[in-house]
């Protein structure tokens, strides 16, 4: 065990913690050293905020690997260690002709984290989040014992879990539902789009639901009549038939690599500005083909382009970076369009701006996905009135009945969190159930008092 | 907890009728504010102060605190985090200036002066540097002044146990490396508050808001020292160096 500082992915909220590796034999034992900050699971911290941590208590990291995963052909299923990671995941699967039934935009994340964080893809208007696709899973409780839970075996604590932050225990092992594939590459769309209205009149225009994966990048830098101009995707599992001879000899060839790293010389922040990000946004603007239909591409580069470059949050220097993500329902597209007027100007550079649409929500309590839009937004931590702007975007989305996700937020208030997930109350009786004593625990949860009944 | 911008949920002032405190915590007020805790000996004061900083969405309250009771502090700050749950930020605010070169004269005063601002100083920050530990987070302000830097003539009391405070935080951060708290001196120059009411203004006099501007930015930026104002760190880098005779001899007050 070893006091060490902990943070998420945009190194903004920093805390103290005993860091303790563990075996899933071993958590009983682990967990009866838990004091009154009690303990909490972590996967590979890219949860953006203070979700993967807890001051001044345990921080358990499971291990575990995709070595000892288990696929059932037949069912297209894999059962897999909660400690693994989609990067193993995808290596083991990938070859042997399946998909992960969803993935997030980095493949560095555990299945744990995966589950608790119900994270979505490009594939959210199709499949659903990442929990629609658990079959069962097992849960070591606060209490010792470890639960086997499904759609029917204790569904309550079941969908508690997923989307549950960790707040309900720590899933040991996963059995989830995968897709077929053909090869590993993608065959890809790529439209270019002059501004916010006509994007998101195309993205409603019906097509999106004829592709498995859809999703836009907003250059948020671009204001007035460009406001929203953007590059939109959309993609396929490519078919064997949809290969080019070469790559036909190996269809299912898979081999992400790492390119480069940010150094670890923390720039001065200002190096990302808004003149470097606007210059940066135009060019990949006008470096996208204005529409190019059927691309083909590597699962890497369509769905985990920024796993190219390690540690690029370093581009953010001192103060880190912050994700803002946040969620409208359908019919309220003037609201994201105010948003993002808002957005824009502010002058806070944003570097990365994502809009997808979302399908159907799931059963899960604190699941985010809902009918509607999502916007993702990079920010990097410094900017001066992002504090003010995040707040105000808070009530922009609130009014209009959205909410934003818990695996980006290192702001928000408990209030705001009350408002935009009316059932809390509901997942906290069931947390209350299967953790009387309040072992789990986060700085997440506790910034945003989720597992006080008030 | 801190959010990513160094809001506060919680903020503590002890001596919390202290005007520089109240600004720092005034400063600090965000729509994630949840409690702020006004620690102080005068509790009618204490609710006056309370009534100047209440909003919307976060609750003032005032307990009782006396820096020279040091046997109470671990109680009073344990009853106050249990109320109002993680310390995110805690201001040491009291003191007391005394009289001048009258304190350096009156054995009973110069004692009491010295145990409330150094001893019941350390005292407090001791508890609080307790809690943050075991919170893993929290960050301890502690209101120095320049005039520990060097002690004048003047208020030579009062200036030795800044010096020994302003010794004591540095020593007390530098020993919290590593467990998420942190301790932030801050070095105000003259400023004009109740303490120095009626006193003339030394050169570089600043207000209690613009110390408190000066200590936000310093917490957000993780900084282990604020001077208030800025100049006065280049100001007393050369007069830290002056020989004694001329030293003497400034007209400091
Ligand atoms: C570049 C990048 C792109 C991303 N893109 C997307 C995206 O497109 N869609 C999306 O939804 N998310 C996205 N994310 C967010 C990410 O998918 C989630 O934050 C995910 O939860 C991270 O998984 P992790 O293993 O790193 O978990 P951590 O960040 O370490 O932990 C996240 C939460 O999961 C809990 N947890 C971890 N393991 C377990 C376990 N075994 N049992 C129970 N709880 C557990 C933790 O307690 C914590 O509350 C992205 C993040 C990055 C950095
Ligand atoms: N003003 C300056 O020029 C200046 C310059 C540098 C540093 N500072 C330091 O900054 C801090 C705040 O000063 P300020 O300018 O805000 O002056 P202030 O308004 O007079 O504040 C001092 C506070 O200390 C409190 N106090 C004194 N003895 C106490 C005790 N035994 N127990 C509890 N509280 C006690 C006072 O409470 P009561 O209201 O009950 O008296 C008062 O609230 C002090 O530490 C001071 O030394 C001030």
């Amino acid at each position: 065990m070893t006091r060490t500082t902990l943070t998420g992915w945009g190194r903004t909220n920093p805390s103290v913690a005993e860091l303790v590796d563990v075996f899933r034999a071993e958590l009983p034992d682990v967990l009866k050293e838990a004091g009154p900050r009690g303990a909490l699971v972590r996967g590979l911290g890219r949860s953006y905020g203070d979700a993967a941590q807890n001051a001044g208590g345990l921080v358990l990291r499971l291990m575990g690997s995709a070595t000892d995963a288990v696929l059932d052909r037949e069912r297209a299923q894999v059962t897999v260690s909660a400690g693994a990671s989609l990067d193993e995941l995808l290596r083991y699967l990938v070859p042997r002709g399946f998909f992960v039934p969803v993935t997030p935009g980095t493949r560095f994340v555990t299945i744990g984290g995966a589950i608790a964080s119900d994270i979505h893809g490009k594939n959210h208007h199709v499949d659903g989040s990442f929990g629609n696709h658990v079959v069962r899973m097992s849960l070591q409780l606060a209490d010792g014992s470890v639960a086997e839970l499904s759609r029917t075996q204790d569904p309550e604590l079941f969908w508690a879990t997923i989307g549950g932050m960790g707040l309900t225990g720590v899933v040991l092992d996963a059995t989830v539902q995968l897709l077929p594939v053909e090869t590993s590459r993608m065959a890809v769309d790529t439209y270019r789009i002059a501004d916010l209205d006509r994007l998101m009149a195309v993205m409603d225009d019906g097509e999106d639901e004829a592709h498995r994966y859809s999703v836009a990048w907003i250059d948020l830098a671009a204001k007035g009549a460009q406001l929203g101009r953007s590059v939109l995707t959309r993609g396929d599992h490519a078919r064997f038939d949809e290969l080019p001879a070469k790559l036909q000899t190996d269809p299912l060839a898979y081999g992400p690599s790492q390119l480069v790293s940010v150094p670890p010389v923390i720039p001065r922040p200002g190096l990302l500005n808004h003149a470097t990000v606007a210059a940066f946004n135009e060019l990949w603007f006008r470096k996208a083909p204005k529409r190019k239909l059927g691309g083909i591409e590597s699962i890497s580069s369509f769905f985990h382009p920024l796993d190219m470059v390690g540690q690029w949050t370093r581009f953010y220097g001192r103060s880190g970076l912050v994700q803002y993500q946040l969620m409208v329902p359908f019919g309220q597209e003037e609201a994201m369009r105010r948003i993002v007027e808002r957005v824009a100007a502010s002058g806070t550079a944003s570097f990365l701006a994502v809009l997808k649409r979302f399908g159907a929500g799931n059963e899960a309590p604190l699941s985010f996905p809902q009918p509607g839009w999502t916007l993702a937004l990079d920010m990097p931590g410094g900017a001066p009135g992002l504090g003010s702007l995040l707040h105000a975007l808070d009530e922009m989305v609130l009014e209009v009945g959205g909410r934003n996700y818990f695996a980006k937020d290192a702001h928000t208030s408990p209030e705001t969190i009350r408002r935009g997930y009316p059932r809390l109350a509901e997942w906290q009786a069931v947390r209350r159930r299967a953790d009387p004593h309040g072992v789990w625990q986060s700085d997440l949860g506790r910034r945003l008092r989720l597992a006080a009944e008030d | 907890m801190d959010n990513a911008f160094g809001q506060p949920q919680t903020i503590v002032v002890l001596g919390g009728t202290s005007e520089i405190g109240l600004a720092i915590a005034h400063q600090l007020l965000s729509p994630v504010t949840r409690h702020v805790v006004l620690a102080c000996r005068d509790l009618v004061k204490g609710e006056q102060a309370a009534a100047s900083l209440r909003g919307d969405g976060f609750e003032v309250s005032v307990a009782h605190f006396d820096g020279a009771d040091t046997a109470s502090h671990e109680r009073v700050i344990g009853e106050i985090a249990e109320r109002v749950g993680d310390l995110d930020v805690v201001v040491l605010a009291f003191g007391q200036l005394g009289h001048g070169e009258a304190t350096g004269q009156d054995v009973a005063e110069a004692a009491a002066l010295a145990h409330v601002n150094f001893t019941g100083a350390v005292s407090a920050s001791v508890a609080v540097a307790n809690r943050l530990r075991a919170q893993g987070h929290g960050t301890l302000v502690v209101l120095s002044s320049v005039a520990g830097e060097r002690v004048r003539k003047a208020n030579f009391v009062y200036g030795s146990t800044k010096a020994g405070l302003d010794g004591f935080a540095q020593g007390l951060g530098d020993s919290l490396v590593g467990t998420g708290a942190r301790v932030l001196v801050v070095r105000p120059g003259f400023v004009h508050s109740q303490m120095t009411k009626g006193m003339p203004a030394a050169p570089f006099a600043t207000t209690p808001d613009v110390v408190a501007q000066l200590t936000v930015k310093g917490l957000r930026a993780g900084r282990r020292t604020v001077w208030a104002p800025g100049i006065l760190r280049v100001v007393f880098s050369v007069l830290r160096h002056l020989p004694g005779p001329v030293w003497r001899r400034l007209p400091l007050g």
